[in-house]
């Protein structure tokens, strides 16, 4: 793979279980260095897609490459490919930080001299050199979710995946959090931001919203807001993804 | 008491957790039949404070009433008066729906039955699915089944601990359609949420952060109250131009908000024209001959983050 080829390459991914058809030969792409806002309503098919999309799920058909590799073939290399921060569950609340660093250095097979090399270097970045030995339940929430997203970046993937990454902390520390994403993305690291918060999908590059299991619309969030004529992401998402009794019963 | 006591009346209430601070000297007061929202991040102390005036939990220091009754020496007369959505998903997951109903109905000595012109609006949507587990309903459902519940016995306030946390968007805006159905009847309800955008569905906010509340008034006016000319800055590079403004010396604040950034002047006298013009040329003489400077109306987000000063603190060493 080049450095300019895309990060994320899909086409016609579907996946059925049964007579069910969760994703519905969805089609995109990702760039590298673009932070990708992937929006869904409940149900719609998006966390199907994305267990496809980090190698965790085989598709039924259709392709797709993750930072070169192959879903099929190379779901392993994948795995080594990305990161992964989720706002309900990251870190161990029981480990102190540096703990915290080590273990996730370890599961990616980081040698002891790089683990302690980005240990002292991410602690630095964020500030927290003298918090280094604190549990991570010490400290406050808008913290550990910078230090949960350092962590994902630990072994330098190539994309990362962001589950809600700023849902329930403070609008400084928010914005705060962007902006480890906008550096992360201007150094070529891919990220792809799932939420259920609209508005936080206003600060990615571009944005997909899906709904039963086929992506609706795809665009940066200015083009959509011209193409559907409105003023926000979340008025374009409950305009096309307005619940049925079909919704419902595809839970 | 006299009918024209406030619903909720707050007089400086405190509460500690160990080395925590949960509310720090928090007053104010809600009116009957008004809608009023808790606006803050998690750790604000909006749990702590709905606990307390449910009567869950006792204050420190301070005292709160709730329908003219206070809520540590009257909590007998008070529970069967108020409705109680907690924050977390808090029914029997192995029940069904109407399981779950019927057992809330009979806790306060009523039946689905007899209660059904109350609770129609919700169980309506509920009914197709009444005899599934409620584990198996999607969020959305499970929020409009917990309302359901704390609505069953027809009390007269309402306390809703973010009801739209962790469900999707469609959802979020018909739980607040649904809330929209009880102006008629009356009912109060205070309702918190870590959403900025939420606010805007409130009668009065108030913005809480760290046990302190930062403002009490309308959505409208809390907005408002941003004291300085606003502007929104679009560029193809946003986190360079972020960057670039930070060095900036007439910089008061610039920070992304979506699409674009938010900047504010430090200078009292400079015009909102003279800021933009001048704006613009900095952006073009740094490179970014794209970018765009155009006014914006500040929101209760821009007000909430003037007002907080600074976000949660370093842990200490």
């Amino acid at each position: 793979m080049t450095e300019t080829s895309a990060a994320i390459v899909v086409r016609d991914l579907t996946r059925t279980f049964g007579g069910f058809t969760a994703v519905d030969r969805i089609t995109f792409a990702v760039s590298t260095g673009e932070v990708f806002g992937f929006l869904g309503a409940n149900g719609a098919g998006k966390t199907t897609a994305i267990r496809m999309l980090t190698g965790l799920l085989a598709p039924t058909s259709g392709q797709a490459t993750i930072a070169g590799y192959d879903v099929y073939r190379q779901a392993e290399q994948i795995k080594r490919a990305i990161g992964y921060m989720s706002q309900r569950f990251s870190l161990y609340e029981d480990l102190t930080v540096r703990e915290n660093i080590t273990l996730y250095g370890g599961i990616y097979d980081l040698t002891d001299q790089q683990i302690q090399e980005r240990t002292s270097r991410m602690l630095s970045q964020l500030g927290l050199d003298h918090a280094a030995d604190q549990f991570v339940r010490a400290i406050p929430l808008g913290w550990r979710q910078k230090l949960a997203f350092s962590v994902a970046l630990l072994h330098e993937p190539k994309i990362v995946f962001l589950d809600e990454p700023t849902s329930g902390v403070d609008p400084i520390t928010r914005r705060q959090f962007w902006e480890l994403i906008y550096e992360a993305a201007g150094r070529g690291t891919t990220a792809l931001v799932t939420t259920h918060y609209l508005d936080e999908a206003e600060y990615c590059d571009r944005v997909s919203i899906m709904v039963a299991g086929r992506i609706a619309a795809i665009g940066t969030p200015g083009e959509l807001k011209k193409e559907f004529n409105a003023a926000s992401i979340d008025e374009i998402f409950v305009r096309l993804a307005r619940p049925t009794a079909e919704s419902e019963a595809r839970q | 008491m006299t009918a024209a006591e406030d619903a909720v009346v707050v007089d400086h209430v405190s509460k500690r957790f160990g080395p925590t601070v949960a509310l720090a000297d928090v007053s104010f007061s809600v009116e009957r039949a008004e809608r009023f929202g808790f606006i803050g991040p998690d750790g604000a102390g909006k749990t702590t404070l709905f606990r307390i005036l449910t009567t869950l939990m006792t204050p420190d220091k301070g005292g709160a009433r709730v329908l003219g009754r206070d809520v540590v020496s009257d909590l007998w007369a008070l529970r069967a008066r108020i409705g109680y959505m907690p924050g977390r998903f808090s029914l029997y997951p192995d029940l069904s729906v109407d399981e779950n109903l019927r057992f809330f109905a009979s806790v306060f000595g009523t039946t689905i039955e007899r209660e059904y012109q109350q609770i129609a609006p919700i169980y309506r949507q509920l009914e197709p699915f009444r005899d599934r587990r409620s584990a198996a309903l999607s969020g959305g459902m499970k929020q409009k089944l917990a309302l359901c519940c704390a609505l069953v016995h027809r009390p007269e306030i309402l306390f809703l601990d973010e009801p739209t946390t962790g469900v999707d968007a469609v959802s979020r805006r018909e739980f607040w359609d649904l809330l929209d159905t009880f102006k008629q009847s009356g009912m109060t309800i205070l309702v918190s949420t870590p959403y900025m955008d939420e606010a805007n569905r409130c009668d009065r906010v108030a913005l809480i952060q760290g046990g302190r509340l930062l403002a009490i008034d309308t959505p409208q006016a809390i907005a408002d109250s941003f004291d300085r000319p606003l502007f929104a800055v679009r560029a193809g590079d946003r986190y360079r131009v972020l960057k670039a403004l930070r060095e900036w010396p007439h910089t008061h604040s610039i920070y992304p908000f979506g699409e674009t950034l938010h900047y504010a002047d430090k200078r009292a006298d400079a015009s909102a024209d003279q800021i933009a013009s001048e704006l613009r040329a900095f952006l073009s003489s740094h490179g970014f001959a794209d970018a765009a400077v155009a006014a914006t109306r500040p929101t209760v987000e821009d007000s909430f983050m003037a007002r907080m000063g600074a976000p949660e603190g370093v842990p200490a060493g």
